[in-house]
Parts: C-alpha cells; sequence; structure tokens
C-alpha cells in the first residue's frame, strides 16, 4: 500500500483514476447499487488488457448501467435507448482499428435493443459487449424486463411476473457470439479476467454480470441491500463449458457462472475483405479514414 | 477492385442511382440501410459501388440500427448516408435527433411514397415535409433539400454532405418515388471540379479541447473517436465539454448552439430557383417533381396570358421565409403545388402573412400532378 504522510489531507489516487473522468463524479448510482463494481472490473479489464486505450471506445444505450460511458476517460458514446450496438458496428466498419466495448443494461440490450443484439452476433462483428443484469430497469423505477424473474414484482408486475425471463448466455450463443461468459459483480476477478479475455479475443464477445439494484428490485422483492450479494454467494455455481441451455437463473436451485463459449469463426469485417475488398487484405492500403 | 469515385461521363440514369453517384462523388464511404421501395435502388448501387472505392456498405436489422450505424461511422471521421422512404423515416426519427443534439454530420435521403403507414408503396407522394421539419421530438433547426431531376439529385447530395460537414447536423434528401425512379441524362463531371466541405477540424491541446465549444460559424470543431481526445458524446442536455449537465441554463445554451448555427448562416444555405418570376403576378411555390409539372403550367399561362411565374424550393428547410415575404408584398397572390394535401402550403400562408390570397393544387398521392390542373387553378382562383 501506499503511504501518505500525516500532513496530506489530500485523497490516495484511485489506481485506476487514469480511466476516470473524475470531474464527473460523484456518480448517479444509489448507494449499494452494483454497476460501479462491474465498471471497475472492466476499467481494471482494459487496463490490464494491453490494448492501445487511445484506439478504444466504450459505447451505452440508455440506464443507469449506461450512464458507464459517461464516466470512463476514454472516447465514449452515450446513445439512445438499445441502439448502442447498431452505434458501435458504424464506428468499428467505418474504422477497424477501433476496440469497441458496448457497456449496457438487461433491459437496453435485450428488450428494445435485442433485435440489434441478435443481429451483431450473427454477424460476429468485432466486439465486447457487457450487460449490467439488474433483472429490472432500474433507473426508470423498477419496471418488468425481459430478465426479470417469474413471479418477482416490479411496478409493472405488482403481483408477480406472469413471463418467463431470457436465457442470456444461450440466446448469445444461439445467435453466433463467440464468446460467452456470466459472473456476478461479487466474482470480481473471474469477471475482470472474462472482461480482459473478451476484449482481447476477435469476434462478437458477451459477458453478463449479474449485479444488485436494491432501491428498485430488492425492494419491490423482500430482499435486504445484502440478500442478493448473499445469494450470489450461496447459489453460485461455477462451471465453465456448461451447457448454454442449463443457463436459465433460478436462485432457489443455483446460478451457473463460468466462461461457456470461447470458439474461432471469422468476424463480418474479415469476411467483407475476403469477398468484397481483397486489396485491403494487402499491406499499406490506404486507410478508410483518411 | 478499386474503380473511381467519381465517374465522369454521361449517363442515362435513374434518380435512385443519381443519388449514390453523388453520394461517393461527395466523399461518402459508409453506407447503413434497410431494403424499402423506392429507396432500395440507392443500397443496390451502394453496396457494389463502396467496396470498390475502399468503403464500406452494410444492410442493418432495421431503419432504426441503419440510422444508429450511420451515426457511428461519422463519429469514426467517415461520411455516411442511408436511405429509406416513409416507414423507414419514421424508425429513423429518433436516431436523427441523436444526430441532431450530438451534431454529427450524415445524410439520410428519403425517396417518398404515398402515406401513412405501408400506403402506396411503388407510387410517390410528397407528404413526408413536415415530418422532415419535426418528426424527432424536441425543437431543432434541420436542414432539406428538394432535387426535381436525377441531374440534380447527383448534384444536391454533394451539397447535402458539403452542409452536413460545415454545419454538423444530419441533412435530408426529401425526394420522391416519380425522381428516384425516373431515368434521365445525368452528367457526372471530373472530380476536380467538384467542391467538397469537411466537417472543421480541432487545433491546439487534446486535453482542453471541448467537442461542442462553437468556433467563428457557429460550429464546433469535430474530432474522430480514436484520436485522443477522449471524447464524451452524449444525447442528454450537455455543456461544451460534452458532459450531461441537466438544468435550464445548459438547455438554453445548448438549443441556442443547435439552432442559431442554421438560423445565422440563412443566406449560405438557402437555395432556390425560379422561371418567369421577374414579372410575375401569380407565384407558384412548388419543390421536387411538382416543380416540373408547374413550369410545364407556367409556361402554359403564359400563352393564355395570365402572368404567372415559378419560385422553386431547392432548399425546404430551413424554410425561404424572406423570399416569401418579400413578394407577397408585389404580387397578387400565390399557388402551392405539391403531392399532399398542404404542408410547404401552410409555410407559404404563414409568411405571406394574409396579404394576398393563397390557393393549393395537391392531392394525397400516387401519382404526379398533372399541369392542367395548376393552369385550371390559376384560371379559376386569379
Ligand atoms: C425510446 C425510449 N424508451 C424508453 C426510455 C425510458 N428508459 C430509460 S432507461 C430505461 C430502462 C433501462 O433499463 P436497463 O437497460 O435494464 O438499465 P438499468 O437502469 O437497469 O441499468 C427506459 C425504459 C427511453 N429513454 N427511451
Ligand atoms: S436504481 Fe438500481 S440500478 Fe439504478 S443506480 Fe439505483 S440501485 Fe443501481
Ligand atoms: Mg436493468
Amino acid at each position: 500500500m501506499q503511504k501518505i504522510p500525516m500532513t496530506s489531507n489530500k485523497q490516495p489516487d484511485h489506481p485506476l483514476d487514469d480511466l476516470i473522468r473524475t470531474d464527473r463524479i460523484p456518480h448517479i448510482w444509489c448507494p449499494g447499487c452494483g454497476i460501479g463494481t462491474v465498471f471497475s472490473s472492466c476499467l481494471a479489464a482494459l487496463k490490464g488488457s494491453g490494448i492501445d486505450l487511445q484506439k478504444t471506445v466504450m459505447v451505452s444505450g440508455i440506464g443507469c448501467s449506461g450512464r458507464a460511458a459517461g464516466y470512463v476517460k476514454l472516447d465514449s458514446f452515450h446513445t439512445t435507448h438499445g441502439r448502442a450496438i447498431p452505434f458501435a458496428t458504424g464506428l468499428k466498419l467505418a474504422n477497424p482499428e477501433l476496440n469497441i466495448v458496448v457497456f449496457s443494461g438487461d433491459g437496453d440490450l435485450f428488450a428494445i435493443g435485442g433485435n440489434h443484439f441478435i443481429h451483431a452476433a450473427r454477424r460476429n462483428m468485432d466486439m465486447t459487449v457487457i450487460c449490467v443484469n439488474n433483472l429490472n430497469y432500474g433507473m426508470t423505477g423498477g419496471q418488468v424486463a425481459a430478465t426479470t424473474p417469474h413471479l418477482a414484482k416490479s411496478t409493472t408486475t405488482p403481483a408477480g411476473n406472469p413471463e418467463t425471463p431470457f436465457n442470456l448466455p444461450l440466446m448469445a450463443y444461439a445467435c453466433g457470439a463467440t464468446y460467452v461468459a456470466r459472473w456476478t459483480m461479487l466474482h470480481i476477478r473471474d469477471l475482470t479476467d472474462s472482461i480482459t479475455e473478451a476484449i482481447c479475443k476477435k469476434g462478437f464477445s458477451f459477458i453478463e454480470a449479474l449485479s444488485p439494484c436494491p432501491v428498485n428490485y430488492g425492494r419491490r422483492n423482500k430482499q435486504k441491500p445484502l440478500d442478493m450479494l448473499k445469494l450470489y454467494q450461496e447459489k453460485a455455481i461455477i462451471k465453465n463449458d456448461a451447457d448454454p441451455s442449463t443457463l436459465d437463473i433460478d436462485f432457489e436451485k443455483g446460478i451457473i457462472l463460468g466462461k461457456f463459449i470461447d470458439l474461432d469463426r471469422p468476424t463480418f469485417i474479415e469476411e467483407y475483405d475476403k469477398i468484397y475488398r481483397p486489396s485491403r487484405l494487402q499491406e499499406n492500403v490506404p486507410e478508410l479514414n483518411s | 477492385m478499386t474503380k473511381p469515385a467519381v465517374l465522369t461521363g454521361e449517363y442515362f440514369m435513374t434518380g435512385d442511382v443519381a443519388c449514390a453517384e453523388g453520394a461517393l462523388a461527395a466523399g461518402c464511404r459508409f453506407f447503413g440501410g434497410y431494403p424499402i421501395t423506392p429507396a432500395t435502388e440507392i443500397a443496390e448501387r451502394m453496396a457494389i459501388r463502396l467496396p470498390q472505392v475502399e468503403g464500406c456498405f452494410i444492410q442493418m436489422e432495421d431503419e432504426i440500427g441503419a440510422m444508429a450505424a450511420i451515426l457511428g461511422s461519422s463519429w469514426a471521421g467517415v461520411k455516411s448516408m442511408t436511405a429509406t422512404s416513409g416507414p423507414g423515416f419514421s424508425l429513423m426519427m429518433e436516431n436523427i435527433g441523436l444526430g441532431i443534439c450530438t451534431e454529427t454530420p450524415c445524410v439520410v435521403v428519403n425517396v417518398q411514397r404515398g402515406g401513412p403507414s405501408t400506403g402506396l408503396p411503388t407510387q410517390g407522394a410528397q407528404g413526408d415535409m413536415m415530418q422532415a421539419r419535426w418528426g424527432s421530438h424536441g425543437h431543432y433547426e434541420i436542414i432539406a433539400l428538394a432535387p426535381s431531376s436525377p441531374q440534380e439529385i447527383f448534384y444536391l447530395t454533394i451539397t447535402a454532405f458539403n452542409l452536413s460537414e460545415k454545419y454538423r447536423l444530419p441533412v435530408l434528401i426529401m425526394t420522391d418515388e416519380i425522381i428516384g425512379h425516373m431515368s434521365e441524362k445525368v452528367i457526372i463531371p471530373e472530380a476536380k471540379s467538384i467542391k467538397l466541405a469537411s466537417r472543421p477540424r480541432p487545433k491546439g491541446r487534446k486535453d482542453r479541447f471541448k467537442p461542442f465549444a462553437p468556433g467563428p460559424n457557429g460550429v464546433a470543431p469535430m474530432p474522430a473517436a480514436g484520436e485522443g481526445y477522449n471524447l464524451h458524446i452524449t444525447g442528454l442536455t450537455h455543456d461544451e465539454k460534452g458532459y450531461p449537465v441537466m438544468d435550464v441554463e445548459t438547455q438554453t445554451e445548448m438549443m441556442a448552439r443547435i439552432t442559431e448555427k442554421i438560423q445565422k448562416n440563412l443566406d449560405d444555405i438557402i437555395q432556390t430557383d425560379s422561371y418567369l418570376l421577374d414579372d410575375a403576378e401569380i407565384v407558384i411555390v412548388s419543390y421536387g417533381v411538382s416543380a416540373r409539372t408547374s413550369m410545364a403550367a407556367v409556361a402554359e399561362a403564359r400563352k393564355l396570358g395570365i402572368k404567372a411565374g415559378l419560385l422553386r424550393l431547392v432548399t425546404i428547410w430551413p424554410f425561404p421565409e424572406d423570399q416569401i415575404r418579400k413578394l407577397a408584398d408585389r404580387v397578387k397572390g400565390f399557388v402551392t403545388v405539391e403531392i399532399n394535401l398542404g404542408q410547404i402550403h401552410r409555410e407559404v400562408e404563414r409568411c405571406a402573412g394574409g396579404k394576398v390570397p393563397i390557393f393549393l393544387v395537391g392531392h394525397s398521392g400516387g401519382t404526379i400532378i398533372h399541369p392542367d390542373e395548376v393552369v385550371k387553378m390559376l384560371k379559376e382562383a386569379f
């Protein structure tokens, strides 16, 4: 640990400060919210990955999780609700040198933006998508999401959710993602390792990060702020390479975590260049961005 | 595989293809689209041509994604475009607003067909003119251009890119099925004779750079992602740094920035054209394909001794208010000719301010307006 002279009243710098817009702190996230932990895990991964951060872009949609783009000190875009992935697609195709990280919420990526997720995975668009899954729409006050467990309460399912939630890793796998993992924000080391791996891997990578929303989800489902964390600890079953079809979240039987998919197939840009722009495959071709 | 971006020569071309060639000549190197009649041919042409000029084409999963993708590619420093028709234009509205708010240059083409809803997919109309003005939520300024021929769509597409780069906003090309599908002679000039504009570029220290601090003409310089500026770009109300600040002062300042850069440069932006207007007593106001009909009607009216003239709007938005106001002081009346039930007509009415009578020749879409209908109105109304 760094030694601080007793006379100094300056706070020590946080090791991730150089990746944070400190002039935008305090952030908007509630006490007990898990987004900040997933965010710092993502920053640690960005730092540890060794990629060129000047060529790295974070794109978010709208929601509490989507505010991440406003705090990261990288080129960062806070777009419209659900549209981070197609916006990021445009960035990547126009400048393939950019490393793209999409950081957003479950509602953003899988309800309003679900179609874009499906197609970006199918195309194997080279980007890393991190979904903060807090089982509800936090920002708008706790409505039901495509991830809300069956029977769970929300402001728009006051007597319990009649619907069935998505199994996100299964969906990502079925759509063609080449890297799929799920962790909770409590499994911070594994989460950071997975994000690092995903960032360094070409192709469409997807990481689901379970994260508590005590204010809007917990409160309506008889959970005190620490209860969700206890569930993450007690119910976690780490099972790398688990069959994606077995990954429904079940807080009673257990939540399966791990890296499930890690495979290789050509990205959209590789295929496009092969078929349409073979001259770009040779060296020293002029850049698109001229 | 590489071919020139500017296909200098004389062609027999549809408006849609001429639009695509104009985009390439303007430096467009990214197209994100979704098929829709009668705009599909623009996407199809771009799919062939963009890789020939080291550009990139992608058919997105819908028009929402297409619009988002062209904003993203613009922030990567590449001139970008999409093309659609009514239903797709409706889907693009939210992200057109993001483009306005984040001051992102790009071009959106609407090859109009009859609406509302699925309407008349294969038949022309001019019914989206007010949607072009106000279709995205909130108050803003927009630029929209209306070409009257395949040749003009070639040039106006270049103009649209130049204006979008200069003033940093999405520029709309409001054409229609008739111009889009019509084949006519199109001359593509030599590349060196085409004047191109590019977004203002930042100078000075990167760490002190403010992406929304306006330059001399009210427009802020624009870097690209990956250049080391640590940009933050948001559709939330933001200050000059680009940081979200949700208060009345910041909202007022931001709105002033995005509206005044247009309002203070009207002379540079607005283009109109005229035919026998100098001594005209009755002025036809028209645009796009209907301006061609109107021109024939003016010629016919003159033969009948009616002193008619045409004011052809090339720029629809911002609206050429001053010109209409001045004309209202000296002419006997106006006739608006457009394929809708009175959209630009209301603007003419607003600007003429009750000084002279105003009539509409319009219908709800599906075909052109015949010159005879215009002549009939000229004979009956005045
Ligand atoms: C087009 C549109 N519809 C609705 C909204 C309102 N809205 C803002 S955030 C949000 C949900 C966010 O949920 P999620 O993505 O799960 O993020 P969280 O806040 O839970 O992190 C909604 C519906 C919006 N901003 N835009
Ligand atoms: S509402 Fe929920 S998700 Fe949003 S900041 Fe608060 S705790 Fe976090
Ligand atoms: Mg959520």
